[in-house]
């Protein structure tokens, strides 16, 4: 038995060792695996792996620069940048986030418009992009954030750019605002090829200068080798690119001739555009009402978007560039010098206006705006009372095509070519134009309407501005343009806005010489402006003008207080001062504002005189001023 | 005089049950891991490292204990240990916590115990002093019994689910029955069924574990979910290169790419920073801590000594293959820490309880011997 077991267990030992021995050897080999698997990652693969090491390492992230600075030409700031705390967040990594912002709402001051804003950009932006929540954080509440920044994450406090226009309202048309990238400009961006320059850009110029001019305002975008953690989190920099800000731009508006200007408007729509008729540079460039740029910069929220885009005035139509009105009376200085230079009038010509005048063949009489007609009317004092029966028979005489011919290199029916982008051409008529868009013949009856600023003949208020200001340069085809100068932020280098070419018109001395006395003398007692003329110091030379808003039936007679006031006349007036050496020319327009002589005008003189003696407005007399309920212009 | 020998007497009481060759190779394994969690934790803060230290200690003090349990005291504890895994297991599974979607935890309320531990040495034990009290040659009688007593816990295990423990529940009682004697054909036979059975156990097996087991065969399928821990660290390994980037400067471990970094992937921080010639040298030193388990295994004395010490270091040797294979990319991850290198006190305690009981083995045969 014993001997049994001593056998037993010498087998049993002998089976042990060998299992040991065959485990020893598997064990061996599991490591030799264990070994070639190490020596194929560290050794064969090593770079490959090292490479991928960095690449998770090492992020570019972009320096975004800083977009230049706008001032007007006396170098008053007017969009600017600054530095702000924002509260951001983004969505993906929220899971409820109505209920983070209840919550975040008793930390951070969070306001109704805020979570609009937010609703709406959510809908319109990537779930992955971190947009803002609250903007201009103060002190206190980064504080506050950062002490309970753990309940919330998804939520993260940046210091950012922000854009200012500090004078609100004041020259928004022009000057425009930026706003966050959208789909459309991403697109263009990627056409521009501008898509590596936009990394980290999150606003755009979308209007005015800030729109035309955002390539010199952008500046260049830098980048910064940075280590990032697995989170994504820069852990420090390694290399930097510095970023090259952009341009500053110097801009051809006088923004204290601005206010003035707007502040003339009072409560009134319309629009205005002053510049230097020597050259094309806006002074003033005014689109009433306006809106606050800053409400744009960094996304509207639905409720002031849609105060704004379905107001009944309309304040984000830029009138001036884009409202087309007809140019009324005003133009008839320019009909006259046409006349005068095709030689189809003599300044000695007269009529005897018996207060309408006759179509040969058309039995319907075209009645003068004054009742009775103004007596014996030669070229000068046609302009003077405007006396629309005069050129009745001088638009006859010229003819359609002649007119267009003699009008179109003033501006009229073209864009002018300003430096912002939406203009609208108007509407200079010829039979070609009315054959083409009407498929019709052209009436002699069109060309009497047209003969006074009516009829097909649609013009912005900055081609009228541009045409007077070519009347009172005599002939210089200038440009009208907002950009001064664009500055280097950096070097200070200055670069001046080049217009394109411009041609010379033409005239005879004696023909432009004639047409300008009239205009001068309209200021002065019996001319239709005499009131804005009385005692200047300085000449003026002006022309008024009346659009009409709805047609009269035959015979009706016009009465502003029986028509409703969005139905009423629009007031309009163009002029240059001083007459003998002009500074300023302007065109403006008063929607609904009755007679150009009575509400427009007497805006004019006060924009010169502040202009050119320095004074402002005084608006206790302006309280008075009512809208022009008297007949005619 | 009388001082010195105190002072003797109490180095004797100390190191007498240690197994010197065994005890200084798991010091420096335990200074290696300490000064790999002081880099995986950023290497600005003692705190993980020192909970680490604290870990080791406890252990140490419990690897003393043990060792100094004689095997036949221990050969009395095998079935009250066994009974208590069991009962505890079979308590997990009707009233254990559910922590991340598995039931593994038993909550005392004092104390949170993963009974599943226990068995890691509970069923090596159990089935050794099976086999000890059948000297007499076995009998197909004695194979069956074991593999009830191997595969009831084993199977309540995988249910909890936890494929990792079960897995190593499983080999630890396996590695027993292999020692012994179980015929090669009847393991071949096992192994053609276990073969067979695959595609069986892919229809048993939980969405998360298959998911698993396909990162693993292609882990940039899904690079940013499942296959993220494979591909961060195998990126760690291979940019180590052969020297490694240096203590404290590995950009994957320091940046936090590596998950779990000073747990289950502890060798991706280890070998980024001492590349190849780090991994070796653990390679050797693992080596050196099996070789002197299968010397005390062969050296002792009883049939349960043997088999026990055994199924031990081979226990050892699949924590540490497992480990390094998937951290390494060729295995999939089943959340098996890297032996006495890994962060985590209940694993090192285990462990160390393990080489308690072979030190145990080591310096008590010649009490035993005939």
């Amino acid at each position: 038995m014993v001997g049994t077991a001593i056998k037993n267990r010498e087998a049993e030992l002998n089976v042990f060792r060998s299992r040991i021995i065959f485990a020893t050897l598997a064990i061996l080999f599991a490591f030799g695996i264990l070994a070639a698997r190490m020596i194929y990652l560290q050794v064969i693969k090593r770079d490959q792996y090292y490479t991928m090491a960095e690449a998770n390492r090492i992020s570019v992230v972009p320096v975004v620069p800083n977009r230049g600075i706008i001032y007007d030409r006396n170098g008053e700031v007017l969009a600017a940048n600054y530095s702000a705390f924002t509260l951001e967040v983004t969505p993906s990594k929220v899971k409820q986030l109505d209920k983070a912002l209840d919550e975040l709402a008793s930390i951070v001051d969070i306001q109704p418009r805020d979570r609009r804003r937010l609703k709406r950009l959510l809908e319109e932006s990537k779930n992955f992009e971190s947009l803002p929540v609250r903007n201009r954080l103060s002190e206190e509440e980064v504080a506050r954030f950062a002490v309970h920044r753990y309940r919330f994450p998804g939520f993260e406090i940046r210091a950012r750019l922000f854009r200012n226009y500090p004078f609100g309202l004041v020259a928004s048309h022009a000057i425009g605002y930026i706003g966050r990238i959208n789909d459309a400009d991403l697109k263009r961006i990627e056409a521009q090829g501008q898509t590596t320059n936009y990394k980290g850009t999150d606003h755009i110029g979308k209007l005015g200068i800030e729109g035309s001019y955002e390539a010199e305002l952008h500046g260049t975008t830098g980048s910064e080798q940075v280590e990032i953690d697995a989170g994504g989190r820069a852990i420090r920099a390694l290399a930097k690119t510095e970023p090259i800000a952009g341009n500053n731009l110097r801009l051809t508006l006088d923004i204290k001739l601005q206010k003035v200007a707007e502040e003339v408007f009072g409560e009134f729509r319309g629009a205005l555009v002053a510049m230097d008729p020597n050259n094309g540079e806006i002074l003033a460039f005014v689109s009433k009402p306006g809106f606050d740029p800053n409400l744009f910069v960094d996304g509207i929220d639905p409720v002031n978007w849609d105060l704004l885009n379905n107001s009944e005035d309309k304040p984000l139509n830029n009138r001036a560039l884009r409202g087309q009105y007809p140019p009324g009376s005003t133009i008839k200085p320019f009909m006259a010098l046409a006349a005068l230079e095709n030689g189809k009038r003599t300044p000695e010509y007269s009529i005897v206006d018996p207060g309408f005048w006759m179509l040969p063949g058309v039995s319907r009489p075209f009645r003068d705006w004054k009742q009775g007609g103004h007596g014996v009317v030669n070229l000068h004092k046609s302009v003077v009372v405007s006396c629309d029966t005069y050129y009745y028979g001088l638009g006859n005489d010229l003819g359609i095509d002649k007119i267009h011919a003699f009008m179109t290199p003033f501006g009229f029916g073209s864009k002018n070519g300003i430096d912002i982008d939406g203009e609208l051409p108007g509407i200079m008529p010829s039979q070609e134009w009315k054959q083409k868009r009407f498929k019709q013949k052209w009436y002699a009856g069109d060309t009497i309407s047209v003969s006074i600023g009516q009829g097909y003949w649609l013009a912005t208020p900055l081609q009228l501005a541009t045409a007077t200001a070519i009347l009172a340069n005599g002939g210089i085809q200038v440009t009208p343009h907002l950009l001064k100068e664009i500055v280097n932020a950096k070097t200070g280098e200055k670069r001046a806005y080049k217009p394109p070419p411009q041609a010379q018109m033409r005239f005879k001395p004696e023909n432009l010489q004639l047409v300008r006395q009239a205009m001068v003398d309209v200021m002065k007692p019996g001319g239709t402006a005499a009131l804005a003329g009385a005692g200047a110091s300085y000449l003026i030379a002006g022309k008024t003008g009346t659009a009409q808003v709805i047609g009269m039936k035959q015979g009706e007679k016009y009465d502003a207080r029986k028509i409703d006031e969005r139905h009423r006349d629009h007031a309009l007036f163009v002029a240059y001062a001083p007459a003998d050496n002009p500074k300023i020319a302007l065109a403006l327009l008063v929607e609904n504002g009755g007679g150009g002589g009575g509400t427009a005008s007497p805006m004019a003189r006060e924009i010169f005189d502040y202009y050119l003696l320095g004074k402002l407005p005084d608006p206790a007399k302006r309280k008075k001023r009512d809208y022009d309920l008297s007949d005619g212009e | 005089m009388n001082f010195t020998r105190i002072i003797e007497r109490a180095f004797d009481v100390v190191t007498r049950r240690l197994d010197g060759p065994l005890m200084v190779v798991i010091v420096v394994i335990a200074a290696i891991s300490l000064t790999t969690i002081y880099s995986a934790s950023g290497g600005e803060s003692f705190d993980r490292m020192l909970g680490q230290a604290r870990n080791f200690a406890v252990a140490f003090i419990a690897m003393w204990i043990v060792a100094n349990i004689p095997p036949q005291t221990l050969m009395r504890l095998v079935i009250p240990i066994y009974v208590a895994g069991l009962v505890l297991l079979i308590g997990v599974a009707l009233f254990g916590e559910i922590r991340n979607g598995a039931r593994r935890w038993l909550n005392f309320g004092f104390i949170t115990i993963q009974p599943s531990e226990i068995m890691k040495l509970g069923m090596p034990l159990i089935l050794a002093w099976l086999f000890h009290r059948r000297e007499e040659g076995l009998s197909w009688k004695d194979y069956a019994i074991a593999g009830i007593v191997l595969m009831i816990p084993t199977g309540l295990v995988m249910r909890q689910p936890d494929l990792g423990t079960s897995i190593l529940v499983f080999s630890a009682g396996f590695f027993v029955i292999f020692l012994v004697g179980l015929s090669w054909r009847i393991l071949i036979a096992a192994g053609i069924g276990f073969i067979a059975f695959l595609p069986v156990a892919w229809r048993l097996m939980h969405d998360y574990q298959r998911e698993r087991v396909l990162t693993l065969l292609d882990p940039m399928k899904d690079p940013l979910g499942a296959g993220y821990h494979i591909i961060q660290s195998t990126i760690a390994i291979g940019s180590g290169g052969i020297v490694g980037k240096g203590w404290l400067s590995g950009s994957q471990s320091q940046l936090d790419f590596i998950p779990e970094r000073s747990t289950d992937f502890i060798l991706a921080v280890y070998g980024e920073e001492f590349g190849f010639v780090g991994v070796l040298l653990l390679l050797v030193l693992y080596l050196i801590v099996i070789g002197r388990g299968f010397m005390i295994a062969m050296n002792a004395s009883t049939t349960f000594s043997r088999l026990v010490a055994g199924a031990i270091t081979m226990s050892f040797f699949t924590y540490a293959f497992v480990n390094i294979g998937m951290v390494s990319g060729i295995l999939p991850v089943v959340g098996v820490p890297l032996p006495l290198m890994s962060y985590g006190g209940t694993a090192i305690l285990s462990m160390c309880v393990g080489f308690g009981i072979l030190m145990s083995i080591s310096t008590h045969k010649q009490l035993v011997s005939s």
